[in-house]
This record gives structure tokens, sequence and C-alpha cells, in this order.
């Protein structure tokens, strides 16, 4: 007989919270803190959703962890506890590497001014005017104008300042020149207040606190429980099918894709046409391809940077950087202060993909893409690490397959949907009083800082509806 | 409430979200967030907060009018007269 992973759940609950990433997770906890019983379901063995890891031949392999804006130390502090955000550290070597230009910064206001500058050659006025403009953007702002109108206004025709300044949002998110220029704006200030923060101990340790901490509130977490279904009755959401069992609840919090929470776990005859309308033009942000090695005990690799955004493309292309064959990718580079006490080294290789370029190959045609992508990468971190491939003992690639193997999201989309899903997400409850979304939905509320304070805001209005 | 006593419980509201932040000179009439580290997120605790303690929503389309000390206070005083 297989285990029973939902053994003993209570009769009803308050909430019941579908995945444990980052949203979801800290959405349970605000409510448990708010005294609601709260169940929290993730199909997968870990919590975390993307912000996870895996264990193999002695590595730790990271898979989302570098980086996000100082604000989650404040985020940390505020919906977690102190001790969670006292493991919020900067990543002082960010280094850029293209055919435009090569330098590594701090990546901070101060940092880019001084590189604008000296490097590129901009006026001052011409700087403060763009950083003080993409500091008073705010969500509640004009979304007209684009990223790429923001940077002609203030750039005009230099599309090397518009990399610097782009690339390295789209990896972190999935945004283009293309996308409003507010959502560009606030993800951006937000780094350049105190550059690139990541976790000392690794994402294992970070997760498992949160556990621990969810623990101590109180949250019923139960890992492997696959949310089936969301029960609607009469109109309203009354709990969930996980594991083939009915569990009772006042409310749901769904932290799944949002599309496929409206058209698979609900189903579309639950909500009005015009908003399952609205749901159908919601754009998923595109996918991810990873490259992880592990470097042998033993060996050691010379301090190159923390984190590399690295590309042989002549231009930043937003179409080249999601292609199959890209060669535009960020490296993060482990060392073994990462997590005091190893002395393990890993780099993880991360690029954007489509997963349509993956989804369709033959079971051949699959492995020996992967293979491919591989060597590729390994061929571009010979130039940083040489004899890198001496050095490595373990290697294991994943593509947008892999990313929907692992968190059920549509089109293994690694950053939720566009813009235009936050729309769609705040309306659920309207449609359906009792059910939530929370999780990557547009630029704003994704990536980890994002994804963790729409839970907050998320269970703000759980609670008002349980209230 | 009183003006002095809204004026008061803001003030701790704010010192419980940005605890690093010094408000003893914290200026009424000047925004909230050019005086001191004040992010969006920070703003919405406040917001959340009110709704928390005294059941006021205040919907976004009034966000603006929370901008200062001063300001809040006048925004405030008639929903919270009677507490």
């Amino acid at each position: 007989m297989t285990h029973d992973w939902l053994k003993e759940t209570r009769s009803e609950y308050d909430v019941v919270v579908i995945g444990g990433g980052l949203a979801g997770l800290t959405c349970a906890n605000m409510l448990a803190r708010g005294g609601h019983s709260v169940l929290l379901l993730e199909q997968h063995h870990n919590l975390g959703g993307l912000a996870t890891w895996f264990n193999r031949k002695g590595h730790i392999f990271d898979i989302a962890l570098h980086g996000f804006p100082v604000g989650m130390i404040k985020t940390c502090r505020k919906y977690w506890n102190p001790e969670i955000a006292g493991m919020i550290v900067q990543l002082k070597g960010i280094r850029f590497d293209n055919p435009q230009f090569s330098f590594t910064t701090t990546y901070d206001r101060e940092d880019f001014t001084r590189i604008l500058q000296e490097r590129f050659k901009i006026p001052q006025h011409s700087i403060e005017g763009f950083f003080d403009t993409a500091r008073n953007m705010n969500f509640y702002d004009d979304q007209s104008m684009t990223t790429r109108e923001l940077f002609e206004r203030f750039f005009p025709g230099r599309d090397d300042v518009h990399r610097m300044l782009m690339e390295p949002i789209t990896y972190a998110n999935g945004s283009t020149l293309d996308d409003p220029a507010i959502s560009y704006g606030i993800v951006f200030s937000n780094f350049m207040s105190k550059g690139v923060c990541t976790v000392q101990g690794g994402t294992d340790q970070f997760i498992g606190r949160m556990r621990d901490e969810l623990l101590r509130n109180g949250v019923d977490i139960r890992t492997r429980c696959l949310a089936e279904r969301i029960v609607v009755e009469d109109g309203r959401a009354a709990g969930v099918i996980a594991n083939g069992k009915r569990i009772k609840s006042k409310t749901v919090v769904s932290n799944g894709n949002l599309l496929s929470t409206i058209h698979e776990l609900v189903g579309d005859e639950h909500f009005s046409e015009s908003f399952v309308a609205e749901a159908r033009k919601v754009r998923l942000n595109n996918s991810s391809c990873q490259v992880y090695m592990g470097i042998r005990k033993g060996e050691k690799i010379d301090y190159i940077g923390d984190l590399l955004f690295t590309s042989a493309a002549g231009k930043f292309n937003s179409q080249e950087l999601c292609s199959k064959n890209t060669t535009s990718r960020t490296f993060s580079v482990y060392y073994p202060q990462t997590r005091p006490g190893s002395d393990m080294y890993s780099i993880v290789a991360s690029s954007n993909a489509n997963y349509d370029d993956w989804a369709n190959l033959s079971e051949e045609e699959y492995r020996t893409s992967k293979e491919e992508l591989t060597e590729r990468v390994l061929d571009a971190l010979e130039k940083y690490v040489p004899r890198i491939r001496d050095k490595v003992d373990y290697l294991e690639a994943a593509t947008p397959k892999t990313f929907q193997r692992y968190t059920l999201h549509l089109s293994g989309a690694s950053f939720g949907t566009k813009f235009e899903g936050l729309k769609v997400s705040m309306g659920l409850p309207k449609e359906l009083p009792g059910l939530f979304h929370t999780g990557s939905v547009g630029i704003i509320m994704s990536g980890w800082l994002g994804a963790a304070n729409y839970g907050v805001i998320v269970a703000n209005d759980v609670d008002k509806f349980l209230s | 409430m009183t003006k002095e006593q809204i004026r008061a419980t803001l003030l701790e509201i704010i010192a419980q979200i940005i605890p690093d932040e010094d408000l003893s000179n914290l200026k009424g009439d000047v925004a909230i967030r050019e005086q001191v580290e004040l992010d969006s997120m920070d703003f919405l605790d406040i917001v959340m907060e009110l709704r928390k303690r005294f059941g006021i929503e205040v919907p976004e389309s009034d966000y603006t009018e929370l901008a200062t000390l001063d300001g809040s206070v006048a925004y405030l005083e008639p929903r919270m007269k009677d507490l």
C-alpha cells in the first residue's frame, strides 16, 4: 500500500494553500500567524517552488538562488523572522561579458552611475534623470510607456546601455523591452538600492527555516500531495481534492500557475464568460534551461565573480536570449562560503528558453539537444574557468520540460505570467468567492521578493474574507 | 479618536514596520517616503494594519491621500472619530 500523505487531516480548514512556492509559503505563514487554520499542500517532496535545490553526489545545487533585491531582508523580517532575514547577504561580484562591454560591478546605483559616466560617457543629468524616473514609478501608474521608450528617452540610440540595463532583468523575470516601463523601473530600482542579494547557507537551509517557522505557527504542511481539483459548492470555493481525498475549507489559495488554476483546477464553467476570455489573453512567461556543474571534491576555482551575465551575441535581442542555441546565459558560481562549513564548489548556468523548442522533440533528439546544451555551456565556461571539463564530476541539464515536470507550471513557465496576469489573479475572488491566487503574475509580483510580497497581499485579502 | 491620537497611532504603526528609521523629526506636510526609507510594500503594510486594527478600508484610488502624515490624519479622522 502506498503511503497516505494526507493521514489525519482535520475535518475542515479555514484555508487550504495549494503550492509551496515563496508566495504560497509566505501567504500560509501570515494567515497562520493571524490565527487561521492552514493546510499547505505541495506536490513535490521539497517546499520552495522554484526556490529549490537538489542533492547529487555530495553536491547541493540551488535552482534559483542568485539573486534578489535587498528588500527581501525587510520582507523576511516582517513576514518571517529575524533569523531568516539574517541569512541574506549581498553578492558583490556581478560581471558582464559580451561583445559590447565587459566589466565587474556591485550592481547598485553608485557603481552604475560611475560606469555609465566613465565607460559609456553618458552625461550626469541623463543618468540622474533615468534613475530618478525609475525610482519614482509606482505600480498604479500609467502602463503605456514601454521599457524601450524609457531607455530611448534617456539614452537615445545607445543599444549598449540598453543592454546593460535590460539583460539582467530579462534573466530575473523574463521581461523584454516591449513590456511596460513601470514594471522595469520598479524591479530595476529595487536592485539598484543595494545590489544583488543571496542567501548564505543555501536554499535548502533558507526554505528549511521557513518550514520550521510555518510549523511553529501551526501550519499543517503536507508534501507529495497533488491538488487535483478545487471544489466549488453553491458558487463558492469549498475545499480541494488532493491525492484523491476531499478536504473541506472556507477558502482556497492557489499558488499554482494562474492559468492552470482557472482552466484545470477549477474549470471554466465556474467563471463568467468574460472572465474566461480575459484569462485566455494572459500570456505565460518563458521557461528556462539550466546546466548544473559539480566541481570534484578537492578541486578549487579561482574567484571569477559571483554572478556572470555572458553572451556572444553582438547585440541584445530578446528572441536570441530565448532561442534554443542561445549564447546568452548567466553563470551562478557557488563558492564554499555560500554554505559555511562546506568545501564544495558548484556552478549553475541558466538561460531563458521557449517551451515549444523543447516540447516536441523525439526522445533521441531531446537527449542530443540536452547534450549539446551542456557542451555549449562548458565551452563558454572554459573562458572563465580553464580546464573546467577536468574539474567537473557531476553534470546535469534541465530544460523547459524539466521545469514543467517538477513545478507543473504550464509550458514550464519559470516566471509565471506576463503583467496582465495580475489583474486576472486579483479578480478571482470576485468571480468565485473564497478562491484566491498568489504567485508570479507580472513582473512586479515575480521573483523571490515579488512572490513573497504578493503572498502577504493575498493573505490580507483572505483574512478580510474570513473575518 | 482625536487627531492627536490618530497621529500617534500612525507613528506607532510606521515604527513597527520600519524599526530602523528615526521618526522623531518626521515633518507632517512632507511626503513620508521622501523623509524615511519606506517602500511601496511598507506603505501597503500601513494600509493592511489599518484594516486589521480598525477595520478601515483604504481603496487604491485614495492612496495618494496618505502620502504625508498630515494628509493621513485628515483622511482618517472622519473614519476614526467614533473609535
